[in-house]
């Protein structure tokens, strides 16, 4: 089953490599990965989403918990959560592809960010599953690139995750 | 008012630093980029340097210096070829989960990256085998850094700690300040263990009519012998110890069934099918203990403590966890059993051990002793009745480690050192060196093959260099023993690559170290040569015993197979249920 896990880690040198080392050392698999500090410098956020079954995903947590430079490891399959994933695409827009592109766009609730001549270039929020039918409704001769910055992910409510 | 601090070089601070830690000795070896910190090594005396003749040599050495002492063992090499020739022994001590802090030189931080003369990216190389790693860019993180190393090398799960230190940092200077105490908040290692679950725990032994106590390496590093044994005089109840737990429990009492797992003994390995109820300390469920997973201890509820959470669950499901520091924990279990109105069940206890007997009475270990050609296993007996089963035994890898494991029966834990998890050759004769720094007044026997102790021989020159007068016994079958054995049993006999072919003189090879060298060919020799050697406290003894070269190691459960069935010898080749 996929677990979406996220962890607060000190913001040190090789911390990241420390997590994806251990993810390749121990074979487990490995959806995507993002990181980046927290208003606390010294923290930094990683999300990882995973899959296995609940005894793989029970060792997953405890082995990253027990990395020196890991604070705290959260399931937030255990929560209510949101999770978000951002996309850039660029399309080729000619003539008239161009409304057709546009009218797309508005139904996914992106927004266009670059323009030119030939091209539309898209920023995208969602759930991957929103960015993968968005990717999947157009023509794949119009895409030129795509660049997505994997899953974070945060609990809905009250709850936070702190240091 | 506070006392002004003194400015210090790094290279100083490094010194100092170990100095504070109250650390004696320092096995390594110099090089390029570690050049500053011998200088001041030269300069100061508290902690003695001892050579030695390859980095392998170093961290096998420190790390039979901390089994037998407790102790972090330290580690000096250079950048490079220093810090790459030192990862075998780290792994080694990693997967032991021995404490070592390893200090690897580095190239200056301004070449980092640019393939430098003698630069490898050690923190890199070493990640998957420590249990944390530190680069140290600024000589005003050094003090701490050190301290944090030594702090995280030797609390919770012990495991070694890589500080590599650039040759710049060691030059610089700054406030020389070592933490007493460090605080991370990231790294909080458990110790009591939880109260529900302890009570949980000794409900669940108490209702026992099959227990079995099985205890592994954690509780010797736990320094809980005393409590285990405690623990299971109160209950009676039978206990085997993994090949990393001997010692734990005396092996001469009469609750101990001997060692468990692949060469395990008979009874153990029966109880552990049979069992009803699992006791596991400080124990890790590793496949060698195990066997098939699927025919586990198909009967038991198992309770399971340890005090790293990783480990609870990850091979075998576990009824009832307890996280915690095994010593903690069993304090905690001894003083619930004794005031408990519930006792073990008398009844069913003398009838579980009828059966343990029945199955002991197998006598599993027998070996024919009525032989001209030494058995390997009677120089291993031998050397146990001579040292009044006293010594610290350090042992290399394959079947003579087992047949140690079997035949020295010990009573005392830090007595047996050697490298279980990795399973390294080469691993025996410096950890027997680190031993004898340790203990200079006490017998140190390292029993090897002639494959494994050649893998570290060098280091015969660092023994006599520092006057560590240990006691060689090499088990020569002309073979690769247990690879032989393997090939013999699962590859038709096709000896593919085991047989050693080209052997040196070893009675004129321990000479020209400078130390004494003995060929024993017949089991008539063995004692009065065992005798002579230890006689001799003063040097360093290499014995060259030739030993049968068909000997296997029994019992034997094949790997994949259950605990119920067990090879028991070559001669009646059969599988008991």
């Amino acid at each position: 089953m996929r677990h979406i896990l996220s962890l607060l880690m000190e913001n040190e040198a090789g911390a990241l490599s420390r997590v994806s080392g251990l993810f390749s050392a121990r074979a487990y698999n490995i959806e995507s990965l993002t990181v980046a500090p927290t208003e606390d410098p010294t923290v930094s956020r990683m999300t990882v989403v995973t899959s296995g079954s609940d005894q793989i995903i029970e060792q997953i947590g405890k082995q990253l918990n027990k990395l020196v430079d890991v604070i705290k490891v959260v399931d937030l399959n255990e929560y209510r959560h949101i999770e978000r994933e951002l996309m850039l695409i660029k399309l080729t827009a000619q003539k008239e592809y161009r409304d057709e592109a546009k009218r797309m766009v508005e139904i996914f609730r992106g927004r266009i960010i670059d323009v030119t001549e030939n091209t539309y270039t898209i920023e995208m929020t969602g759930t991957g599953e929103k960015l993968d039918a968005f990717i999947e409704a157009l023509d794949d001769s119009m895409i030129l690139e795509v660049v997505r910055s994997g899953v974070s992910g945060i609990s809905r409510g009250d709850k936070a995750i702190q240091s | 008012m506070a006392k002004k601090k003194e400015i210090l070089r790094g290279a100083e601070i490094f010194c100092r630093a170990l100095k504070d830690e109250g650390i004696k000795h320092l096995f390594g070896y110099p090089g390029g980029a570690v050049l500053h910190i011998y200088d001041e090594l030269y300069k100061q005396d508290a902690v003695e340097h001892i050579l030695v003749r390859h980095e392998q040599g170093a961290t096998h050495a420190a790390d039979g210096y901390a089994r037998a002492t407790g102790k972090p063992g330290v580690v000096l090499v250079t950048s490079g070829p220093g810090a790459t020739n030192a990862v075998t022994g780290i792994a080694t001590a990693f997967m032991d989960s021995i404490p070592l802090v390893v200090f690897t030189g580095q190239v200056s931080t301004h070449m980092i990256g640019n393939d430098a003369f003698q630069e490898v990216d050690a923190i890199g190389i070493t990640r998957p085998c420590v249990k944390h790693n530190f680069l140290v860019k600024d000589v005003k993180d050094l003090a701490a850094t050190i301290k944090k190393a030594f702090y995280i090398a030797s609390s919770g799960r012990p495991g070694p700690v890589v500080v590599d230190i650039p040759k710049d940092v060691t030059a610089d200077s700054c406030e020389y300040d070592y933490p007493k105490d460090i605080d991370l908040r990231s790294y909080r290692p458990v110790v009591k263990g939880h109260p529900g679950q302890i009570k949980k725990a000794a409900k669940l032994i108490l209702s026992a009519e099959k227990p079995m106590i099985y205890s592994g390496g954690g509780v010797i590093l736990s320094e809980a012998s005393k409590e285990l044994t405690e623990f299971s005089r109160l209950l009676g109840y039978p206990i085997t110890n993994t090949l990393m737990g001997l010692g734990a429990f005396p092996a001469t009492d009469k609750q101990f069934v001997g060692m468990l797992g692949m060469h395990g003994t008979y009874e153990a390995n029966m109880g552990m099918h049979h069992c009803d109820v699992l006791i596991a300390i400080g124990a890790r469920f590793d496949d060698r203990v195990t066997g098939d997973l699927e025919k586990f201890c198909p009967y038991a509820k198992i309770i399971q403590i340890d005090v790293d959470p990783s480990s609870i669950a990850k091979n075998v499901p576990v009824d009832v966890p307890i996280v915690g520091d095994v010593k903690h924990v069993l304090t905690d279990l001894i003083s619930i059993l004794k005031t408990e109105k519930d006792k073990p069940d008398a009844k069913a206890l003398k009838e579980w051990w009828k059966q343990m007997h029945e199955w002991k009475a197998l006598d599993c270990l027998k070996f024919d002793r009525a032989t001209d050609v030494i058995k390997p296993q009677y120089v291993v007996e031998k050397l146990w009745e001579l040292t009044k089963g006293d010594a610290y035994v350090t042992s290399d890898v394959g079947q003579h480690q087992m047949w140690a494991a079997q035949f020295y029966p010990f009573d005392k834990p830090r007595r047996w050192i050697n490298s279980g998890g990795l399973g390294t050759m080469g691993f025996g004769l410096p950890a027997a060196m680190g031993v004898k720094l340790a203990f200079p007044d006490e017998t140190v026997a390292c029993i090897s093959g002639e494959a494994s102790l050649v893998m570290c021989i060098q280091e015969l020159s660092t023994c006599l260099q520092y006057s560590t007068p240990i006691k060689i016994l090499s088990l020569n079958n002309r073979y690769m023993g247990m690879v032989r054995q393997w090939q013999e049993f699962f590859y038709s006999s096709r000896y593919s690559s085991s047989y050693m072919e080209a052997l040196p003189d070893f009675v004129k090879m321990a000479e020209s170290y400078g130390h004494v060298g003995m060929r024993i060919e017949k089991t008539s020799d063995v004692e009065d040569a065992i005798k002579e050697a230890l006689a001799l406290k003063d040097r360093t003894v290499l014995m060259d015993f030739v030993t049968d070269q068909t000997e296997n190691v029994y019992p034997m459960i094949a790997a994949g197979k259950g605990h119920h069935e067990m090879h028991l010898s070559t001669d009646t080749d059969r599988e008991l249920a």
